[in-house]
């Protein structure tokens, strides 16, 4: 145990090739998801934030519960989707990055938008009817909230990321874990651990903690500083 | 356009159950400064939020002059200054952002330029708001109700929270936009505040109007029951607020 932290440690320090490329591969693609969710989330949390209408209730239910979709299902389905026989089976994605960046916008965008939903919610609760006498109209007010909570909506779109990058189901099922193409932190780590290669599992897992933790601390302090200088 | 007189005729307003306006009629002139006092939950707030238009009635209604108010530029400052966290003239801006439409970007920062030095903020533009004071942002709220340049500005209870201080520079400045002809209906607690401002008062009870006449006649000799009743129970206080 201790031998294999202590190769785990060197692999890290020593920047290993393989340990890098598999780190820059989750990162691209747990990175594009959450920018593809942010540009769906966004909007759309934040107008359900600010609107009333029929079914508006439903709607945000939904959404709720879709946040804690099973990772291993959203791949089930986009595995489906993109499998030679399926509707959208002539890309060519499946076992590509592009299928895993598919399967992780599906798994991030109902989380983002969601969160974004309670939080513009919150602050038009606050501000809204001031910026409805001020004759704003919906997308506006929704414009004005995202903007006035952007230090809070960093932090949702950085728990969809940790909640990207850390998911295995998914990535697995769509992208197959093939060496130098679609192998992942965690596929890598799940699949060294079962082969016995506890050193470079554990070298990805420190890869993965130290990346989830330098995220959510710079996120913090980020947020705690632009909190102290807006109020 | 300028306010005509508004004429509030049989507002009822129904909120579970209850009616929190209950035939409120009243005919308001098209000058000077209008003082809504009365008890709390009389119905002053949701009085001013339908004069503004966040609210609709359930029934009656109000006209500006033959109109509905559809072409009478309104603005309403809150007890509370609601400003989002961005800097002082980004939260003016917000009040150009439908009022000002037709205006260029020039244009835009000199109307925003001259609401701030206004309110005496001219300095502070690029301070975030939310770090301003409380007078300083009841003060920026001020601006960004009057940089659209509206007919009529809502004040509802506009420096309850402020020391007397501030309270006297959002005075000053009421007193100023309502010389420069804007029609200002203000509902306030403090009856100095009213003897102060207004040139006509109404006093609301359980969403009736129950008085409405000069403020100094109003104020020293109250006709109804429930205008006396209110006015000896808010006197003392005041006294002491200012003391
Ligand atoms: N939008 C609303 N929905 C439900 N109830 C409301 C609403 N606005 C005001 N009320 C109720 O109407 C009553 C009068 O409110 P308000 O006009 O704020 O009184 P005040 O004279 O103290 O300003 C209160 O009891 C309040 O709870
Ligand atoms: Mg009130």
């Amino acid at each position: 145990m201790m031998e294999s932290l202590g190769q785990a440690v060197l692999l890290v320090g020593t920047l290993d090739r393989e340990v890098a490329a598999i780190a820059l591969l989750s990162l691209r693609v747990s990175l594009t998801a959450v920018f593809l969710g942010c540009l769906v989330g966004v909007p759309l949390g934040a107008f359900l934030g600010v609107t009333r209408f029929p079914g508006r209730g439903v709607v945000v239910a939904v959404l709720n519960a879709f946040m804690g979709l099973p990772a291993v299902v959203v791949g089930l389905l986009v595995y489906l989707l993109l499998s030679r026989s399926g509707p959208l089976g002539g890309l060519g994605l499946l076992f590509t990055p592009g299928a895993m960046i598919v399967a992780q916008t599906l798994l991030v965008t109902p989380l983002i938008a969601a969160l974004v939903r309670q939080i513009v919610e919150d602050a038009d609760r606050e501000l809204g009817e001031q910026l409805r006498s001020l004759r704003l109209g919906s997308w506006r007010r929704a414009f004005v909230l995202v903007f006035d909570t952007r230090f809070s909506l960093v932090v949702a779109t950085l728990a969809a990321f940790g909640r990207a990058v850390s998911e295995v189901g998914a990535v697995l099922v769509v992208g197959g874990n093939i060496a130098g193409f679609t192998r992942t932190m965690t596929t890598a780590i799940s699949l060294e651990t079962q082969k016995g290669d506890l050193p470079l599992a554990l070298a990805l897992g420190l890869v993965l903690i130290g990346i989830v933790l330098a995220v959510n601390g710079l996120a913090s302090t980020v947020r705690a500083a632009a909190m102290r200088a807006y109020g | 356009m300028a306010v005509t007189p508004i004429v509030i005729s049989g507002l009822v307003f129904r909120r579970g159950g209850r009616a929190v306006l209950d035939g409120l009629t009243a005919s308001i002139a098209a000058t000077g400064i209008t003082a809504i006092v009365g008890p709390n939950g009389a119905g002053k707030s949701v009085t001013l939020r339908i004069l503004d238009g966040l609210l609709q009635p359930d029934a009656g209604e109000v006209r500006f002059g033959r109109g509905a108010g559809a072409d009478v530029r309104r603005a309403l400052v809150f007890q509370r200054p609601a400003l989002i966290r961005a800097s002082v003239e980004a939260n003016v801006a917000l009040g150009l952002a439908a009022a000002g439409s037709g205006l260029g970007r020039a244009a835009r920062r000199e109307r925003i330029a001259a609401a701030l030095h206004r309110v005496g903020l001219g300095d502070r533009a690029r301070d975030p708001a939310r770090k301003l004071s409380g007078g300083e942002q009841q003060r920026l709220a001020l601006a960004r109700a009057l940089v659209g340049g509206p007919d009529l500005l809502l004040l509802d209870e506009p420096t309850a929270n402020l020391d007397p201080g501030a309270t006297e520079a959002i005075e000053e400045l009421v007193r100023g936009e309502a010389a420069a002809g804007t029609k200002v209906i203000l509902v306030s607690h403090n009856l100095g505040q009213v003897a102060r401002l207004a040139d006509d008062l109404l006093v609301l009870d359980r969403g009736r109007a129950v008085e409405h006449g000069p403020a100094q006649a109003v104020l020293q000799a109250p006709r109804t029951a429930e205008a006396r009743a209110y006015l000896k129970g808010e006197l003392p206080w005041t006294a002491f607020a200012a003391a």
